[in-house]
């Protein structure tokens, strides 16, 4: 927990993913396209992967992967990526966290 | 006295030859005018054969000189003839007739009894005479002289009316000869009538045909959608082969016909409410409900994608013509947005905003989407190709194959999750325009959807049905 609590601090935007996740490649496409930048990490190319992957578990990320924190706080998992990019609240959270900028 | 019965036919609008009788003012004497024409005075006179020809060889005045317009009296009677006490005593008066029932193409001149003995100038041909009309219609404006008539169809065609006339006058002039014109005219007439009749029952019979096709059809559509709900597992395609969860098809199947008929039902409960304007709030609880609705389509949408996911994503549960346009097994958010945008005016300026952001936000996730599915087939892709070409001994080659299939199935996997986000941000599409628009506009969107959903299926069965040539 504390792993993926760290890692997700580090940067504005940071997704936690794994390489057979090809849900995962389009939230990722996602941000690029609203030009955030994000910090993704793999789990299945991290030693700590399966712990992180039960932390993430625990936080309600379902399904586990991809797993988005924007400006350290815990967002959700597709479903709600996509819910918040429609309402229009992604991009202010964005804003908000400084990833973006308009 | 001889005569012979003027009698033009004039065809109503288009093509039936009804025979009117018509009562031309042949017989102005002044030069010749024109009886037949009806808007200008004197214009048409080289419609009709040479009067003063005529009057020479009739050896009196045609017409009574005292009550002559220029424009034909028209009686129109089906099948009657003018009668000579007709004749007499309405013919020299000339009301205007209404240009309507003139001649779109006149087809028998009978010249009355009692005129004088001209037998008819019927041509053989019904075109001419329809160009005969025509051009009296169309022409009212350069008629002053019979002979220096501008048009060379029509022109020849009276001249040479007017010279047949006069040569047939001139022929014979007894009895005789004149009834035999005059059964001949009433046999051409009564062929015409048979034709018009018999083609009438023509269309008649057809028209016929084409509802009791129509009824079949919405029998068949009745049973069909029965069928469904019993069950029955109806394809659209021809291809029945479906491996595995079959029952999972079927009772999708028979679900989503469910759905659709509870969807016809809120729809036509909007299209009521709308047309008779009922209030705000009446409206609102029948625009959420059929709202509401749509949410029960994606989730069993989302049960028939674990039963078949194969099913679902490519859309074998709609029409051949709403599959063409598939997106991830369903419409595409951004494209009904487009669709609805312009006919949802007025919209205001936050309303405007509101949808293009939604617009963008939704195509945005389409694509994103739209890469994932691509790099979902790129691996499968990939996966696949793999093959092993060592002969490192049976074993060895199968296991490697099983190893790639379990690859391979682990991956088609993802398919249901990514039909699931599809439909998710369908889902989501809806909601948030129903939270941009105002309730009418909202009930007007669905409307608009549902209309062009139908008239998509719609179009495919027509093109299911349409005939082909082998």
């Amino acid at each position: 927990m504390e792993r993926v609590r760290d890692l997700a601090s580090k940067k504005a935007v940071v997704i936690f993913t794994k390489s057979s996740c090809f849900m995962c490649h389009s939230i990722k496409a996602l941000f690029y396209d609203l030009g955030a930048s994000p910090a993704v990490h793999e789990l299945d190319q991290d030693t700590k992967g399966r712990e992180m992957e039960w932390a993430l578990k625990g936080l309600g990320c379902n399904p586990t992967v991809p797993a988005v924190f924007i400006g350290g706080v815990f967002v959700g998992s597709s479903k709600d990526i996509i819910s918040l990019h429609v309402e229009g609240s992604l991009k202010q959270m964005l804003i908000n966290a400084k990833a973006i900028w308009f | 006295m001889a005569g012979a019965k003027i009698k033009i036919g004039a065809e109503d609008n288009n093509n039936r030859r009804s025979a009117t009788s018509v009562m031309p003012s042949f017989f102005s004497q002044a030069p010749v005018s024109n009886p037949m024409g009806t808007e200008a005075n004197g214009t048409q006179s080289s419609r009709l054969p040479d009067y003063g020809v005529l009057e020479q060889y009739m050896g009196f005045r045609v017409g009574d000189p005292s009550g002559i317009s220029q424009s034909p009296r028209f009686t129109s009677a089906a099948d009657g003839q003018l009668s000579g006490a007709d004749l007499h005593s309405q013919a020299f008066n000339m009301t205007r007739p209404s240009t309507s029932t003139l001649f779109p193409g006149s087809q028998v001149i009978q010249f009355h009894k009692s005129l004088a003995p001209m037998p008819n100038i019927v041509s053989g041909s019904n075109a001419q005479h329809e160009n005969w009309g025509d051009s009296n219609m169309a022409d009212s404006s350069s008629r002053t002289d019979t002979s220096t008539d501008a048009e060379p169809g029509d022109k020849n065609l009276q001249f040479e009316m007017g010279q047949s006339a006069a040569v047939v006058i001139s022929d014979s002039t007894d009895k005789s000869k004149e009834r035999n014109q005059d059964q001949k005219t009433q046999r051409r007439l009564a062929q015409n009538r048979e034709a018009a009749r018999k083609s009438r029952l023509r269309k008649k019979a057809y028209v016929q045909q084409l509802e009791n096709s129509r009824m079949k059809l919405t029998q068949l559509e009745q049973e069909v959608q029965r069928a469904r709900q019993q069950g029955v597992y109806i394809t659209s395609t021809a291809d029945q082969s479906h491996t595995g969860s079959a029952n999972g098809v079927l009772a999708f199947d028979a679900e989503y016909a469910r759905w659709m008929e509870e969807q016809h039902r809120l729809i036509n409960e909007l299209r009521t409410a709308v047309n008779s304007h009922t209030n705000d709030v009446e409206l609102r609880n029948i625009v959420n409900n059929a709202i509401t609705h749509f949410n029960d389509v994606f989730r069993l949408k989302g049960n028939g994608a674990k039963a078949d996911v194969f099913h679902i994503l490519l859309g074998m549960w709609k029409t051949p013509a709403e599959r063409c346009f598939l997106w991830i097994g369903g419409f595409r958010p951004s494209e009904l947005l487009k669709l609805l945008v312009n006919q949802l005016e007025p919209l205001s300026e936050q309303q405007l905003t509101g949808i293009f952001n939604l617009q963008q936000s939704s195509h945005q996730a389409e694509d994103a989407l739209s890469q994932g599915m691509d790099a979902l087939q790129q691996s499968l892709g990939e996966t696949l190709a793999t093959g092993s070409s060592g002969a490192e001994g049976s074993s060895g080659n199968v296991a490697n194959y099983m190893g790639q299939m379990a690859m391979a199935m682990g991956k088609l996997g993802t398919l249901e999750g990514f039909i699931r986000q599809a439909d998710n941000l369908r889902q989501q599409t809806l909601q948030q325009m129903h939270r941009i628009l105002t309730t009418k506009q909202s009930a007007r969107a669905l409307l608009l959807i549902n209309d062009y959903f139908s008239r998509l299926r719609a179009l495919s069965s027509l093109w299911l049905a349409r005939p082909q040539e082998s």
